[in-house]
């Protein structure tokens, strides 16, 4: 929303004569109110003040909404972890603040996790930022490393912060789609793909980095190994930076393997690989995630972070670290929470796109993550009367909230099948 | 790459004093006055509110809630700051929670300082203001709160340091954005008085600047002194972003819950910043925090509320250790508020010599050597100035004394140390 007062600047107040008697400080006080309002937002945030969660969370809100758009879990975390941080705020040092860029018991944690994914040496202390959820890593890496005169390439669809970061940033976006190849009656995430020359074309010498998101919000790609080889000759032929956002890495479905970019040849010193408690134990609400790249790239993510807030909380960091360490004893073992929540979560993808099937919605299986996109058109719904300015998915969603009113995956199973009634 | 990695931004805000002094306390010290935290437990009602956030029935709270604040902390913040501030605050609107009182502040500095524009800081400021505002692009501007003798064979008083009026006037200019007011002031306690805030009150509506008022410590204020707010002073609310900390005001520093208090033409602006840096604070915490406050203002005023119970505890805490650094020869300056305590070291140049033409202020030496041969952590007054004028006051260190089991053995060695030196 902008209001009116952002074309004017008013400096008169300064000529006024201080006098120290309370009537003219009211009459300043009124006077001051009259006029036009100086502080607007710096440069820096220009434009970014609308988000379509804010929007969509608001309508959603709603209890009488059945909310499949968030993606936050209504299950229940593991039972060990809400017990760790049971135990962990029973000990007084640990309701105080703990070491900056990390907790001590979790960023070792983490570099055991990591070491044993990446198969090399990970220092807990100079290799690893602790940071408010995934979100706060992608703000503290690209406040590190991307400023004016940049050029990042985000790839379309695309989590919506990437944008509005990089622009903060005072960088360029510059977008690629990934593209639908038709590959005949169900449709998988697996179909939509990036063009190799098209992504060649984007970068060039002002591009300082790319942003990779694997397994994929919103479709839910699993980038192959072949794939990820194409963007890291990129990267390497171009010096190109990558921060490669992989919250949803334990969550891949059957056939599929998540494969960690900074892997592959000449890209560790190159790539940030950013990580989230919320989508590894479900539990969003905790808001921890984590940076993992080489000293000399991580030390300035911890500059920014010394700057900006400082040190995350305590007892969440000991409850999480706690966590993993049971995790990590068993990552040979297919009861290992990392392996367990797939599989529960594979189930429910493939309960989803059968209701949505019998719907007569096509829904694109996702190979990862714990979204489904699904193509609407099919329905032919009529929405000529709704707002002309909005995309159509937009119009859908807003009619769909409105007019298919109840409550989460049991209820969507239910609504859904009124919905086959009413339309057959 | 041929040019740096980093972005610009980071220039010149990489150092922290912090890093330095907290290893050097985990180092060498048996007694760690150092860090502003408490050693004593948060009081019982909160941790059995955390305990209930976390395995009770609700677990929906270890999802995301709120983008700007939990709906029961923002409502229960905006009734009680509405209380004390004697308006109607909206509790979606002039009430957003950050990630801790630094990541309000960053906001802050994010949201209304662009290059070119001027900050007035005050001397001595709490470390981070400085790095924050030249990562925003800003120019910061000292003035320092200088010392008046105190009266004949008296301690001096944070009282006592006091800023110049016509200095401060001389500080305003074309380019002042804002100024930051710490009150109660860490380092020094001093507790602004109604007179002195309206100084600056007078100056922030006569240069239509904005006011930046961080009062994490409001409710740690000793004798009787009352802790003023400057927004509620006539021209201030719409100027003014108070700032406020639950770890302060409940002793848990470690979680990490802090908010912004002010009027939606500043607030919104804090709230674009915070979508596109953090975006959500973790629930649990702020759950707790919501019961917390829920509680105190049923004990409003009463004998066994937390404000009223944690500051009596406190001074008792004060007047001890300033017992014990008379005796042993440091001149401790009584603060009126916070939890902090500086007290002037000069007496100890004859045991720990100054070194003319060094790099290093007094101060710094001095507690360097106290932590490696006594074992006592505290930190030196020049932390807390800025690089041109860390040798002005550099004969002071500060402790903290938001201890218990610390401060007795605090005391021992003290009292050893006296000995030592009186010994023939």
């Amino acid at each position: 929303m902008l209001f009116a007062s952002r074309s004017l600047c008013c400096r008169g107040i300064g000529t006024y004569q201080l006098q120290t008697n309370l009537l003219s400080r009211s009459i300043k006080l009124s006077a001051s109110d009259t006029m036009a309002f100086r502080h607007k937002n710096t440069r820096r945030i220009e434009g970014l003040d609308s988000n379509v969660w804010v929007e969509f969370t608001k309508v959603a809100a709603d209890p009488s909404i059945v909310n499949l758009g968030q993606g936050l879990p209504d299950i229940c975390p593991p039972s060990y972890i809400k017990e760790e941080l049971a135990k962990a705020a029973a000990v007084d040092r640990l309701n105080q603040y703990t070491r900056g860029f990390g907790h001590p018991s979790l960023v070792k944690a983490l570099s055991q996790v990591y070491e044993r994914v990446c198969g090399r040496k990970i220092d807990p202390f100079t290799d690893i930022l602790v940071t408010v959820g995934g979100y706060g890593s992608l703000f503290s890496t690209i406040q590190a490393l991307i400023e004016e005169g940049d050029e990042v390439i985000i790839i379309e669809p695309f989590y919506d912060c990437y944008e509005p970061l990089v622009k903060m940033a005072g960088a360029k976006p510059v977008f690629i789609p990934l593209r639908y190849k038709n590959g005949g009656n169900s449709a998988s995430s697996a179909d939509w793909v990036l063009d190799p020359a098209e992504l060649a074309s984007k970068f060039n010498s002002k591009t300082k980095a790319i942003i990779l998101n694997t397994p994929h919000n919103p479709i839910g790609k699993v980038f192959t190994r072949e794939e990820l080889q194409i963007i890291a000759d990129l990267c390497i032929k171009h010096d190109t930076l990558c921060i490669s956002d992989e919250v949803y890495e334990w969550l891949v479905y059957k056939g599929n393997k998540h494969t960690k970019i900074a892997t592959l040849p000449g890209m560790w010193e190159r790539t940030i690989t950013i990580g989230s408690a919320g989508k590894t134990y479900s539990v969003t609400g905790w808001k921890l995630g984590w940076s993992i790249g080489p000293q000399n790239l991580i030390k300035h993510l911890q500059v920014v972070h010394q700057n900006t807030l400082y040190s995350c909380p305590t007892p969440l960091q000991e409850a999480l670290a706690q966590a993993l360490w049971v995790d990590y004893k068993r990552m040979d073992d297919p009861d290992c929470y990392f392996y367990s929540l797939p599989r529960e979560l594979e189930s429910k993808r493939d309960r989803m796109a059968q209701l949505l099937q019998e719907v007569g919605l096509t829904p694109v299986i996702p190979e990862g993550g714990y979204f489904m996109i699904v193509d609407v058109s099919t329905l032919n719904v009529d929405l000529s009367d709704m707002d002309e300015n909005q995309p159509y998915d937009y119009k859908f969603v807003r009619w769909m909230i409105s007019s298919k009113k109840d409550s989460t995956l049991d209820a969507a199973e239910v609504i859904l099948k009124n919905w086959k009634k009413q339309s057959a | 790459m041929s040019r740096p990695v980093q972005a610009r931004r980071l220039e010149g805000v990489d150092k922290n004093i912090w890093v330095e002094f907290v290893k050097l306390a985990t180092t060498y010290s048996t007694v760690n006055l150092g860090q502003g935290f408490p050693d004593f437990p948060p009081p019982e009602f909160l941790k059995e509110a955390f305990s209930r956030a976390v395995s009770g029935e609700k677990h929906m709270l270890h999802q995301y809630t709120r983008a700007f604040g939990h709906p029961p902390l923002v409502k229960i913040l905006a009734q009680l700051f509405g209380k004390l501030l004697g308006r109607d605050l909206d509790p979606m609107t002039n009430v957003m929670v950050t990630v801790g009182a630094y990541q309000a502040l960053f906001c802050c500095f994010q949201a209304f300082i662009d290059e070119g524009d001027e900050v007035i800081i005050i001397e001595p400021f709490f470390d981070c203001y400085e790095p924050m505002v030249k990562m925003a692009g800003g120019t910061p501007v000292y003035i320092p709160l200088r010392p008046k003798a105190p009266k004949e064979g008296k301690l001096m008083s944070s009282a006592d340091w006091q800023l110049d009026p016509a200095e401060l006037a001389s500080k305003f200019s074309e380019q002042t954005k804002a100024i930051v007011l710490n009150s109660p002031n860490n380092p020094l306690g001093k507790v602004f008085s109604r007179g002195e805030l309206e100084l600056i009150a007078d100056l922030c509506v006569k240069h239509d600047a904005l006011c930046i008022s961080d009062e994490v410590y409001e409710w740690l204020v000793y004798d009787g002194k009352e802790h003023i707010r400057i927004a509620s002073l006539p021209g201030m609310w719409d100027r003014t972003v108070i700032i406020g900390s639950a770890g302060k005001t409940f002793s848990v520093t470690g979680w990490k819950v802090g908010w912004t208090v002010g009027s939606n033409r500043l607030l919104q602006h804090l709230r674009t910043v915070h979508q596109n840096s953090v975006y959500h604070c973790a629930t649990a915490a702020q759950d707790a925090v919501a019961q917390g406050f829920q509680r105190e203002l049923e004990h409003y005023g009463k004998p066994d509320s937390y404000f009223v119970q944690l500051p009596r505890e406190l001074q008792q805490k004060r007047d001890q250790l300033v017992q014990s650094l008379v005796a042993v020869g440091m001149k401790p300056i009584i603060p009126e508020g916070t939890y902090f305590l500086v007290a002037d070291i000069s007496e100890f140049k004859s045991e720990v010599p100054d070194v003319p033409n060094s790099n290093e202020p007094y101060d710094s030496r001095f507690a360097k050597w106290m932590v490696k041969n006594k074992g006592v952590a505290a930190i030196p007054l020049s932390a807390f100035y800025c690089e041109a004028h860390k040798d002005n006051y550099n004969s002071f260190i500060r402790f903290c004394f938001a201890k218990d089991a610390t401060l007795k053995a605090a005391d021992d060695i003290l009292q050893k140390w006296k000995l030592e030196k009186t010994a023939p």
